[in-house]
């Protein structure tokens, strides 16, 4: 049963998310709050683990997200439930693949939903940082407001944010270079 | 061109290697498809790779996906289709199993989840890039920063479904084409 509902949230996601890997994010998010299949934590570790192996992150964060619901069995299924609305649209769009490309009416939806895709990727950045930067059950105790700031993130991700947006010879690296040496730092300052 | 000219198998492996070599996703996947399926095979030509990456990043899901469908189909028919997406997803289904396995052992040790903690910090980073990235081709005018803005609050705040977000903002889309607001 829980087999059968990994598959349909996934077609589902994979039906709604438009402009690639990131743009499944927000649809996961969605998945830990209604179904409770896992933790924001979680998914914040399988964003990490996705971007830094091989493959295509939508497809490798549907595999993580399936074995952790449901094990093998449900890597498998949430990937296939993942890809199949892509197949059956693309096998329908390869037969009139120049229509669809000059068709007004799919150019003016695209206008909408480029920016709305964004703005769904920017919302569960947003969802992230309240876990990494923020300590909020913490001031939730002590109702000091500095209490609610986790310092030793919020210094890394300024630090990352410099090196990846400002420093040329470091920039172009992979994510995965960052990604270790977030873990390393996160180690060595008992993060 | 008869619609068999290539062997499933060989269709497969390509693009199992595809999906091996594709770091990130997206972007980083053109170079590799060039090679694979250009240099080596002559399975398509340039113009028509971009052609299926333009329509693979205006039809729903993985853009990666998309494109393999597309070019399997064109290969050896609906079923080309089908085992080029299979390939393609093959190699991630395997490698991610693997490692969610090994960490579910290990997720309990204090250095892992010092470890994971560091790299939350480094996600929201590489999140916000590709925000700011995606926002200078997406965020073209007036109306679409407020699709933007008004997509952010209603997903952030309100948790309202992203299927509800999706259908809106594209029936937006061609609303706001007919009315001429669009460009403005």
């Amino acid at each position: 049963m829980i087999l059968l509902t990994l598959f349909w949230e996934f077609f589902k996601t994979g039906l709604f998310s438009v402009g690639g890997g990131m743009a499944t994010l927000p649809f996961l998010y969605r998945m830990s709050a209604t179904q409770g299949w896992f933790t924001t934590e979680q998914l914040a570790d399988m964003i990490a683990v996705s971007e830094s192996t091989p493959g295509p992150i939508g497809v490798n964060m549907a595999t993580y997200v399936g074995f952790t619901t449901a094990g093998i069995p449900g890597s498998i299924i949430a990937t296939i439930g993942l890809v199949t609305p892509s197949v059956i649209v693309i096998l329908i769009i390869a037969r009139i693949l120049e229509k669809f490309r000059t068709n007004k009416y799919v150019d003016s939806a695209f206008y909408g939903l480029r920016p709305c895709s964004v703005g769904l990727i920017a919302a569960a950045g947003l969802l992230v940082v309240k876990i990494a930067l923020f300590t909020l059950d913490r001031y939730a105790e002590t109702h000091v407001l500095l209490d609610a700031l986790n310092l030793k993130a919020i210094l890394l991700a300024v630090v990352l944010l410099v090196l990846t947006r400002g420093v040329k010879a470091v920039k172009k690296l992979h994510p995965i270079f960052f990604i270790l040496a977030s873990a390393l730092v996160g180690i060595l300052f008992k993060f | 061109m008869s619609k068999s000219r290539v062997n499933l198998l060989e269709l497969f492996i390509a693009f199992a290697k595809v999906g091996v070599m594709t770091f990130g996703g997206g972007y980083a996947m053109i170079p590799i498809l060039e090679r694979e399926l250009i240099d080596k095979r002559s399975w398509a030509t340039n113009e028509e790779l971009m052609d299926y990456y333009a329509v693979g990043q205006c039809t729903p899901g993985v853009i990666a996906v998309n494109t393999a469908t597309f070019i399997g189909n064109k290969l050896a028919g609906t079923i080309g289709g089908i085992i080029a997406t299979l390939g393609v997803i093959f190699p991630s289904v395997v490698i991610i199993t693997v490692i969610a396995g090994i960490l579910t052992n290990f997720a309990h040790i204090p250095a892992v989840k010092s470890a994971f903690a560091g790299i939350r910090v480094c996600v929201c980073v590489l999140i916000f890039n590709s925000v700011v990235k995606l926002f200078k081709s997406a965020v073209i005018d007036k109306a679409a920063f407020v699709i933007f803005l008004l997509v952010l609050v209603c997903s952030f705040f309100f948790g309202v479904s992203p299927v509800i977000l999706v259908v809106i903002s594209a029936v937006a889309g061609i609303l706001l084409t007919n009315l001429g607001v669009r460009g403005k």
